[in-house]
């Protein structure tokens, strides 16, 4: 059993394969400015991720100068336990055995919604339905045959495809929950919502300081450009 | 005392270094011509941007570590860890791009006016070199952060060479260092992109500067500003560069600095154009991309290299589309300069190529289709018959009279009050109930909207006889 899932994990993992599928992808509502929902993500992050994906360019120090959350809530609330607040976020699962039991590591996901996008994570985190056929017993309507599990049953319960016959084919529309978990459909989409937030985050932490400082720059360019018209009309005044 | 002390070193330096001479043959008074238009900027703004690459590539190299195992890695720390070295890998990033529109841009402005025509063909030649040495620059700066597309793109194009009878093979081993991308290439590349290749580049650039200022600007008018003298021997139509050009040059800095940093702040990654999303992934030689495009500066080229079936016939196409380039000065055999006086004929093949160039930087990023590849056939086509087939045209082409001296033209500011006037024209003022009273709104207006289409359809089609 175990080299079956194996072998099927091996030919499942290639990462940079941009499937398509006939569902679409739902936007994510991205606000980085929301240092509840940050901070509730990267809590998310540590439970359910962790445990198989590193984000590793990020310490718990960054959480708590980048959310302004005092660095003991953050030991306490966030990272896992034992963890310093100097510590990277990395994951507990030894490398040398998930090349043996996947085929190949979980990927590190510091990064992972700039090359993936926000709405990718946001649909594909809320994309898995139970597949007998698979041997995990789920797929992803976002990234067929994925060899990842649903770390998120728990909260989610189970879903079923919908199929429909689009061009003689059998594409799945849409997902139904059939089993709950132990939250609501809204509370789980806001959940995944934080999540990919926090990666978002994650992928490029400066995009808090860069947004925030463009205005000031570009004020600056403008009024500067404002007095270098002027000076050039005044030197250019006798030229005809 | 202290000031006669600071006086006498000066005079000290000046003894000895021809710094006045210098400043006034290439600045002060060097004449250039008064009517330079918008296209006039990029010259200068070009210039800019080298330097910007120049000051954030130096910065760069303190942080990153050219090694297969580490450059990843490296290029995150300077994104998270190092002060501002997201701001300083941004404008690199960012840089590079920009450094393209405007070469691009100023490369136009040479093809319109002719630029490169008697006497101007050698400052033509070593642009052209520089646009050379630009495009292995940004070629292999590009494979540094060792991400999933800087490999690949890399594998790609190396394996080009392979395609060369007889020696292909050994070449492109010789070229990477290794049977596949690896460190070893990582690492030559490196040396090439901060030293050897910027050496070139900057030394290229002097040439082309000293270049222009023996023989003297082109203008819009493609009129030899040299030849009408008033009596102390300055053209009448020149003034000097400094001050005039460098104030002006300034407006044209702001404008630039705007639009650079409204990318560099909010849009680093241009949507995917300056800096792709499968580059966040680390490069792994055993798994390849499912679509490998270049940036989007290369696609016009790597679309000709596409759009022929065989490899190598292909490889040569493109080496092909630069080299016609170079010998464009002695394609053009028309005895006018601008295409302000150019014939019908000239204005409607340099439309025809515009598009064709616009069309294969698009098709390059597409993956290929039927349709998509039947269509880049065409658009090759159109782009070697522009350049092949001009020695034919220009030279049967009916020129218009060439003034005497350059004329004027109204500027960009002049245009404004007739830009607002037809924006008035496309809207009309509805009455809108809001809060119990009538608020004239600004809708747009169908038959203005025509009226004005129709009239810039008739300007093009009159400015193309």
């Amino acid at each position: 059993m175990k080299k079956l899932l194996q072998s099927c994990l091996l030919l499942l993992m290639p990462l940079g394969v941009f499937a398509s599928a006939g569902i679409e992808l739902e936007s994510a509502d991205i606000d980085l400015t929301d240092k509840a929902s940050l901070e509730n993500g990267a809590h998310l992050y540590v439970q359910y991720c962790l445990g198989c994906h590193s984000s590793k360019y990020i310490r718990y120090l960054n959480l708590s100068d980048d959310f302004d959350i005092d660095q003991q809530e953050i030991l306490d609330k966030v990272a896992p336990e034992g963890a310093g607040i100097y510590d990277k976020m990395l994951t507990a699962m030894n490398r040398h055995d998930a090349t043996k039991w996947f085929g190949t590591p979980p990927p590190d996901l510091s990064l992972i919604a700039r090359s993936r996008g926000a709405d990718w994570l946001y649909s594909y985190l809320r994309g898995f339905y139970a597949d007998p056929k698979k041997p995990l017993g789920v797929n992803n309507a976002v990234f067929p045959d994925v060899g990842m599990p649903n770390p998120l049953w728990k909260l989610q319960g189970t879903q079923q495809p919908i199929y429909e016959t689009v061009d003689g084919q059998e594409v799945i529309t849409e997902l139904e929950r059939d089993e709950n978990g132990s939250m609501s459909a809204d509370e789980f989409d806001k959940s995944v919502n934080d999540i990919v937030n926090f990666l978002v985050y994650a992928g490029e932490p400066a995009q808090l300081e860069r947004q925030s400082m463009g205005k000031y720059v570009l004020l600056f360019i403008f009024m500067f450009g404002v007095i270098a018209y002027l000076l050039k009309k005044e030197y250019w005044k006798d030229i005809h | 005392m202290k000031s006669k002390y600071v006086e006498n070193c000066g005079s000290w330096f000046l003894e000895r270094f021809p710094m006045a001479k210098l400043w006034n043959e290439h600045m002060a008074q060097y004449y250039a011509p008064k009517n330079f238009n918008f296209w006039y900027f990029f010259g200068s703004l070009a210039l800019l941007v080298l330097v910007n690459q120049f000051v954030t590539g130096i910065l760069l190299t303190m942080n990153y570590k050219p090694d297969a195992s580490l450059a990843f890695d490296s290029v995150e720390y300077i994104m998270r860890e190092v002060p501002w070295g997201w701001l300083v890998r941004y404008m690199h990033s960012t840089g590079a791009s920009a450094f393209f529109i405007v070469v691009y841009l100023h490369m136009f402005r040479g093809l319109i006016y002719g630029s490169y025509k008697q006497p101007r063909e050698l400052i033509w030649i070593f642009g052209m070199l520089i646009f050379l040495a630009l495009m292995a620059e940004a070629f292999m700066g590009y494979l540094l952060p060792w991400g999933q597309m800087s490999y690949w793109g890399a594998q790609v194009i190396i394996s080009l060479f392979s395609a060369i009878p007889i020696i292909g093979d050994d070449l492109s081993l010789w070229v990477r260092g290794d049977y596949v991308i690896s460190d070893a290439t990582l690492n030559r590349f490196f040396a090439f992109h901060v030293i050897a290749i910027p050496l070139i580049l900057i030394m290229l650039v002097f040439l082309h500067i000293i270049a222009l200022h023996e023989v003297g600007s082109n203008n819009p008018d493609g009129v030899e500003i040299k030849e009408s003298k008033d009596p102390w021997g300055h053209p009448v139509d020149g003034i000097p560069f400094h001050p005039y050009y460098t104030v002006k040059d300034i407006v044209g800095v702001a404008v630039f600095l705007f639009f650079f940093s409204t990318v560099l702040f909010y849009m680093p990654e241009m949507g995917g154009y300056f800096l792709e999303h499968a580059n966040f992934i680390p490069a792994d030689p055993l798994a390849t991309p499912e679509h490998i495009a270049p940036v989007w500066y290369f696609t016009p080229f790597y679309a000709i290299l596409r759009a022929i079936p065989d490899k190598f016939a292909g490889v040569i196409a493109m080496g092909g589309a630069i080299v016609v380039l170079f010998l464009l000065p002695w394609l053009d055999r028309s005895p006018v300069k601008s295409i302000r006086y150019r014939g019908g004929i000239y204005k409607k093949a340099i439309l025809l190529f515009v598009i064709s160039f616009l069309g294969l930087g698009y098709l390059g990023m597409q993956a290929p289709t039927a349709g998509a590849t039947m269509m880049a056939r065409v658009f090759t086509a159109i782009y070697f018959g522009f350049f092949l087939l001009m020695p034919i045209y220009t030279r049967w082409e009916k020129t218009k009279p060439v003034p005497k001296q350059v004329t004027e033209q109204p500027t960009l500011e002049d245009r404004i009050p007739g830009f607002l006037k037809s924006v008035d024209k496309m809207t009309k003022d509805v009455p809108v109930q809001e809060h119990g009273r009538t608020v004239m709104h600004k809708r747009p207006n169908p038959t203005g909207i025509a009226n004005v289409g129709v009239s810039i359809a008739k300007k093009i089609k009159g400015s193309l006889d």
